[in-house]
């Protein structure tokens, strides 16, 4: 229901033509400080829910089978190569109308699918051998792993595209078509909601809910929440545990997929290196939140997100990762297990 | 890594062919004829386009001479100085080829680098080692010129006391002041917010910028070092917009996201003109930014560049673009005449020097005088810097440079 409704409300924003309701700014006068709160407040939620969807994803791994999974930002990056280039093949520059919101959610189902079956692969070739070795080989192998994706997506940067600027510079940015434009879909004085700000909240949270309810009210959810708590004990219940944890990875890769679908088309970049960036911010947010706690990860994300736009705005800039870290370094020592991470017994 | 691996494997070849060259040298007995040059220059990341060509420009420069230099062979070597992790120049790895070029006794010349920051660190190893160094790129004022950047600047960079670092490109003390000149004069701003990049290159101009800006009474309403690995500058927008600037500068390169504080200028509807400076004079930035940023609708973007574009030379450097495109398929991005221009003056100073040791070859690199290159007729002054003072600057239109008009020719600064 919610999700229709959602995407009722996306569609009416495409449908508007692209009005561009504010000009240059220095005719407008000075914003209020109020203005420039909410406006702060906007960015940082969008900003936010983009790490939340990516915090899941390293969360729901190390809920599991308690790795790090460093890969996983990296795994993003090459969705948005995906994205890119499935954008580029389609030839689209400009989402518009019924026919735009179709080409949005194949190319979101598309990566997710994407990202998702990658993870899922990554699981098969890389950490499964390892499962009865030490976590910290297993480390060694996400990390393995996230440098073989950063090379393939510098690899994949030089591909004769148009969309990768006919492939003469592999390691350059691309530039992510517009295709949903910035222009604002609500606007309050001079706060400005945009159409891009809106499309994250209307791909975040249905996914949130519907995660929220796959974990908690099926019986996939159930087995994953078994093997989480004990995978012993689980596999003594019947449960496939290595099914459940290739799913878990699936799952978790595929919201990686929506969230850097929903990354590229606001930020308008794809680099082969800002896998790491991605990485690092959504595993602050699972750490802060609780790492191996979903919904943790999500108040993680969207913290990090606020802290980090209303550190932009009222500090300088070059602060701002010294704010974030001081944080979540105060936060850790006095609730080591993070803001929702209950505390870890001991496995016998 | 791919790359790393292919030159380890280059690397170990080269090593081979060197164990087999050694007994045949003794063999003869004669001395070494052959001298070496080498460039260090950020070629993994988004400045390979505009490196890639300078490299091109140098071997051009050496094979105009049939690779020979007063009876001596000479041989040239690429180094990359950037990593895949950073994607950008590296530390660690321009102080490795520093380190590695000093060590070669047939190395005399060394013709890098693009990034201030990197000069920073290599410059000092190779002005010990008594090692000339030749920079096609380097922009940042401190490196040469006294009192324009830290106190310690420019005399930390020569440890042996003798200046050995040579620039062919004018420096940001001209570059900023023409830049703010710009906004002032031909875009009418009478506030300006400035950003940088938090590097010695994007700082320092920035800091130029500021304080010209601030000289001739243009009001300075922001001065913000950004993060350049932040996903976006959504937020510093807002600031922006608070602040509401006529213009924005920013002291930065196409690798430090100068394409991303522009998007999210206009994802945040700032359409005003955005201005940086020659480290953002490459195709990468045009191909990053999308076509829909730069445009004058959107405000415009305006790009100072220490010269003029390829297409604007004439002489010997019309000569050299004509025959850059016969030879690549390409005009060349704006940087590959600086370094066909470094490798020339090179060679002409090898050619003049007596013996051909490393010492003697300084001292001609030194008394350049009136050097006829592409660049025009230029004098190396006693810091290391070109008498050339020239600047351009340069708009985007229909997803190309377009050249707007030249400017500081006549002002002499100190």
């Amino acid at each position: 229901m919610q999700q229709t409704v959602a995407a009722a409300e996306f569609l009416a924003a495409c449908a508007l033509s692209r009005v561009d309701a504010v000009g240059g700014f220095a005719r407008d006068g000075l914003l209020s400080s109020q203005e420039v709160f909410t406006q702060q407040l906007v960015t940082g939620l969008s900003n936010g829910m983009i790490i939340a969807l990516i915090a899941i994803g390293y969360t729901m791994v190390y809920g599991i089978i308690e790795l790090i999974n460093f890969a996983h930002g990296d795994l993003c990056m090459l969705g948005a190569y995906f994205a890119l280039t499935v954008v580029g093949a389609l030839g689209v520059d400009q989402w518009a109308g019924t026919g735009g919101i179709m080409g949005l959610v194949l190319v979101l189902v598309g990566t997710a699918a994407f990202c998702g079956s990658l993870n899922w692969s990554i699981n098969r070739l890389a950490y499964r051998p390892l499962r009865k070795a030490s976590k910290l080989s297993l480390l060694v192998s996400a990390i393995g792993a996230s440098f073989i994706l950063v090379n393939l997506g510098l690899f994949w940067g030089g591909l004769p595209m148009d969309v990768f600027a006919d492939g003469t510079s592999s390691a350059a940015p691309k530039a992510f078509p517009a295709l949903v434009s910035a222009a604002p879909a609500a606007q309050i004085g001079d706060v400005i909601y945009s159409r891009t700000d809106l499309l994250v909240l209307c791909v975040t949270l249905p996914l949130m809910v519907a995660l929220t309810y796959l974990v908690r009210f099926t019986k996939l959810g159930k087995a994953m929440r078994a093997v989480a708590q004990n995978p012993t004990g689980a596999s003594l219940m019947g449960i496939d545990v290595e099914r459940v944890i290739g799913a878990s990875f699936f799952i978790g890769g595929s919201l990686g997929g929506f969230a850097t679908v929903v990354y590229s088309l606001y930020n308008q970049t794809v680099s082969f290196q800002m896998g790491y960036r991605m990485g690092m911010d959504a595993f602050i947010a699972a750490v802060l939140g609780g790492i191996g706690n979903l919904p943790g990860a999500v108040l993680g994300g969207i913290l990090i997100g606020v802290i980090r736009s209303m550190s932009d705005g009222y500090l300088e800039a070059r602060w701002t990762n010294t704010v974030v870290f001081g944080i979540l370094i105060l936060i850790l020592v006095f609730r080591p297990s993070g803001l929702l991470g209950a505390k870890l017994r001991e496995k016998v | 890594m791919i790359r790393r691996t292919a030159s380890i494997v280059a690397a170990l070849t080269g090593a081979a062919f060197l164990l087999a060259a050694v007994p045949l040298n003794h063999a003869q007995d004669k001395p070494s004829k052959t001298l070496k040059i080498v460039s260090s220059l950020p070629q993994t990341g988004s400045a390979n386009a505009q490196t890639t060509s300078i490299v091109n420009g140098i071997k051009m420069a050496i094979e105009e001479r049939g690779a020979m230099v007063d009876g001596f062979k000479i041989e040239f070597e690429a180094m990359d100085d950037a990593s895949p992790q950073k994607g950008n120049w590296d530390g660690q790895i321009e102080s490795a080829n520093a380190k590695r070029a000093i060590a070669d006794p047939a190395v005399v010349g060394y013709i890098g680098t693009y990034n201030s920051g990197a000069a920073k660190i290599s410059m000092p190893l190779l002005n010990k080692a008594g090692l000339v160094m030749v920079s096609p790129g380097n922009t940042a004022a401190g490196l040469t010129k006294p009192g324009l950047g830290e106190p310690n600047e420019p005399a930390v960079y020569r440890p042996s006391g003798k200046v050995s670092y040579f620039r062919v490109v004018p420096a940001d003390d001209i570059q900023g002041a023409v830049a703010c000149e710009f906004c002032r004069n031909d875009l009418k701003a009478k506030k300006v917010f400035i950003l940088h990049d938090r590097e010695l290159y994007g700082k320092g101009i920035a800091d130029v910028f500021k304080k010209t800006a601030e000289a001739t009474g243009v009001e300075v309403v922001g001065f913000e070092g950004i993060d350049a690995k932040a996903s976006n500058y959504r937020s510093l927008v807002t600031k922006i917009r608070a602040a509401a600037p006529d213009v924005v500068f920013f002291g930065g390169t196409t690798q430090t996201n100068a394409a991303q504080v522009l998007k999210d200028l206009r994802a945040g509807g700032a359409k005003i003109p955005f201005v940086s400076p020659d480290g953002t004079f490459e195709k990468a930035f045009i191909e990053a930014a999308g076509k829909d940023s730069v445009t004058k609708e959107q405000g415009g973007v305006y790009i100072t560049f220490g010269g003029v574009p390829s297409e604007m030379l004439t002489g010997i450097g019309a000569k050299f673009v004509k025959s850059y495109q016969a030879k690549y398929g390409e005009i060349p991005e704006a940087y590959a005449v600086y370094g066909y221009e470094a490798g020339c003056v090179l060679l002409d100073a090898i050619d003049r020097a007596e013996t051909k040791d490393r010492a003697a070859i300084i001292a001609a690199v030194a008394a350049t005088k009136d050097f006829n290159g592409a660049l025009g007729t230029w004098s190396f002054d006693e810091n290391g810097d070109t008498s050339i003072r020239t600047m351009s600057i340069n708009t985007i239109e229909d997803g190309a440079f377009k050249f707007v008009r030249t400017a500081g020719g006549a002002a002499k600064a100190k």
